[in-house]
Formats: structure tokens, C-alpha cells, sequence
């Protein structure tokens, strides 16, 4: 993976910070996503792999093909960094009328690492429609410390989305996000592929960062979301001056002084 | 008698707070509500569900945060359980 893609903007990544997903429509040409059924069709084994990328999949093939996609490159680096390690890959198909759909759920186990996250990509190689089972995810719910299905209770939230997309649609999510393939109701088959990446040096300022100080930062991490009480919007307002903190190196990063009263102690040790 | 049971989750710890997210488990197999099958919730408050017949049988409690956990976040707070016999 070369830094010549282009690059996510300060205001896309604390947007990438508040929401838990980055999502780029219609990216994938068509020539890939037609491919990509055939190489889905074939078999996609779910493969822990721990290695990295050019270990996993052979130049020229078509998942190195779909990550050289400049746009989803450039979102991949400037949220991963360079050379991150696949975690895993998983084909996710949801058949025809399916009875049900997944928990909500957050993949893997309970992630507490303030400064470090994976990112999962989920690729959709055909139109989503909205009887097609689209992957349900709730904007804002990766900071929450749940584990796994624990969440399987919550059927909806407000705000909720219920993806829908055109063909060749790629969303890039924080590992932590709420999220659950949805009932097929349609008759036509939904796939879904998804890579798991870890990152492989400090997430800090692997983006574009002409635009550090622009305001609209701030609004991002500012936001409250329809599912989300008042009280707890207020604390993930605060973790995610944390998280921008960490990801800046910049340790007075503030929103409205939440983050700086709470630490005012004059006089005293930190 | 069959149980029908819905869950509210509310702004905060008051019954006539708001909606936020919601669950419907049917025991009466007339309907087969799953995840994501909704945007609108079914009631805008907890009390408005009593109105229409809903009897609240559990609420979460008032449980003060773990201390050094104070800004951690998890599960919804102010969960409602309430139920229908038909």
C-alpha cells in the first residue's frame, strides 16, 4: 500500500471518530463487482490470518485488486496506516427470505484499547435494496463497552441505519460498531464481504492533515445521536476527545472544556 | 394466556421520557418481529405505552458507576419491560 491514494481529510476521520464508519458509495468499478460473485460463488473459507496483506493475497488477484481501488486505499491508510495485518475475511450471505436476522452485535470480544482500533471493511458488490437485508448498524455505538452479542436484545434504535447502497459500495467501520445483517425478505441472494484489518504502527495523523483546525472538526465529535440518553451523549462526546487526542498527539484538544474541567485540579499531582 | 413483551429504552430514568430504542417479542405467534425491522419506534414515551394497555413489570435501576469507570459508556440505561396477556 503506497501514501500516493488520496488521503482522508481532518474532518472525515473525526466524522469517521463520532460516526464508528466511513462509507464510500459506489466505489468498486463495475468489471470488479462482476467478477466478484464468481470468485464468491467459488468459496471464500473464513480464514484467520494474522499477516500481512501481500502474505494474504497474491498480486493481481481480486482482493488485492479491490484494495488497490485508489479511494479505498487512501480511507484504508489514512484510518489503519501502512501495511496493516489482515485479521481475518468472511463471505456473509444473506439467502431469500431468511427467518431471521443476526443480534446486534459487535464483532469479536470485548475491545478496550483507548488509542488503537481495527477497521473492518465490508464490501457490496450488487445494489442493496431495502428488502435485501442490508447490514443494520447504529452510528455512534462503537465507543460503547459491550460485549459481543450481549446487545442482541435491541431490535432498533432511533437513527439507526439500514444500509441500502449501489453496487460497488464500500463501508470502512470502527471494530467496536453495533451492527447485524437484517432479515432477507427479498428473493434475491445478499453477499457481503468483509476483511478485518489491525493496525501495524500508532494511528496518529496517517491522514491529510491540511485541515487540523478547521472548525467543522469539532462539530463532529460534538454530536449526539437520536439512539443515544442525553446524560451517556454527553460522556461520548468526552471519550471521543479522548480518542481525537490520541490520534492527534495533541493532549489539549477540548470540546466546550468537557474534558479540561474534569481534569482541573489546581495544585495538585496529576 | 399468551404474553406479548415490550421492551422501551428511554432518555433517561423517568417513565415519560422519550423512546430511544425498542424491542417486541410476540408469545402469541400473530407476528414475527426480529432486528432492524423498524425506524419508528411504537410509542414516543414509556407512559404512552401504559395508555394503550401496557403493564410495566421491571425497570432498570439507579446504579451509580463503577469507580474509575465514570465515563466509560455500555448498555442503554433506562430499560422498560412491559407486557400484554391475550
Amino acid at each position: 500500500m503506497t501514501t500516493t491514494v488520496p488521503l482522508l481529510s481532518s474532518v472525515e476521520v473525526a466524522r469517521f471518530v463520532a460516526n464508528g464508519f466511513h462509507r464510500i458509495n459506489a466505489v468498486v468499478p463495475d468489471d470488479l463487482n462482476e467478477e466478484s460473485i464468481g470468485v464468491f460463488d467459488a468459496g471464500i473459507p473464513v480464514v484467520y490470518h494474522g499477516r500481512p496483506v501481500p502474505e494474504v493475497y497474491e498480486e493481481g488477484s481480486f482482493v488485492r485488486r479491490l484494495l488497490d481501488v485508489p479511494a479505498v486505499a487512501g480511507a484504508l491508510h489514512s484510518l489503519i496506516g501502512p501495511d496493516p495485518i489482515v485479521d481475518h475475511q468472511a463471505l456473509h450471505v444473506r439467502e431469500p427470505r431468511e427467518g431471521a436476522a443476526q443480534a446486534l452485535h459487535a464483532d469479536a470480544i470485548i475491545d478496550t484499547r483507548p488509542d488503537a482500533f481495527d477497521v473492518q471493511l465490508m464490501y457490496y458488490p450488487h445494489e442493496v435494496t431495502g428488502t435485501m437485508g442490508g447490514t443494520l448498524s447504529v452510528p455512534g455505538s462503537h465507543l460503547r463497552r459491550t460485549n459481543e452479542s450481549d446487545t442482541g436484545r435491541y431490535q432498533n434504535l432511533r437513527g439507526q441505519s439500514r444500509l441500502t447502497c449501489p453496487a460497488g459500495t464500500v463501508v470502512l467501520l470502527h471494530h467496536g460498531i453495533w451492527h447485524g445483517g437484517r432479515r432477507n425478505d427479498s428473493g434475491t441472494r445478499r453477499y457481503m464481504f468483509k476483511i478485518r484489518f489491525n493496525p501495524t504502527v500508532p494511528q496518529v495523523r496517517l491522514w491529510d492533515t491540511a485541515d487540523l483546525d478547521d472548525p467543522r472538526i469539532a462539530q463532529e465529535l460534538g454530536r449526539f445521536f437520536p439512539w443515544c440518553e442525553h446524560a451517556t451523549g454527553r460522556l461520548e462526546i468526552y471519550n471521543r476527545i479522548k480518542l481525537w487526542r490520541a490520534m492527534t498527539g495533541d493532549a489539549s484538544f477540548d470540546i466546550d472544556l468537557w474534558a479540561t474541567r474534569v481534569a482541573n485540579r489546581p495544585g495538585r499531582a496529576a | 394466556m399468551k404474553q406479548q413483551v415490550l421492551v422501551l429504552y428511554l432518555n433517561n430514568s423517568a417513565l415519560d421520557s422519550e423512546v430511544l430504542a425498542w424491542a417486541f417479542y410476540d408469545g402469541t405467534g400473530k407476528t414475527e418481529p426480529t432486528t432492524g425491522d423498524s425506524d419508528q419506534p411504537p410509542y414516543d414515551s414509556g407512559t404512552e405505552a401504559l395508555r394503550d394497555g401496557w403493564r410495566l413489570f421491571q425497570a432498570s435501576q439507579l446504579i451509580p458507576p463503577y469507580p474509575g469507570h465514570e465515563y466509560d459508556t455500555s448498555y442503554m440505561k433506562h430499560e422498560f419491560f412491559f407486557e400484554k396477556l391475550e
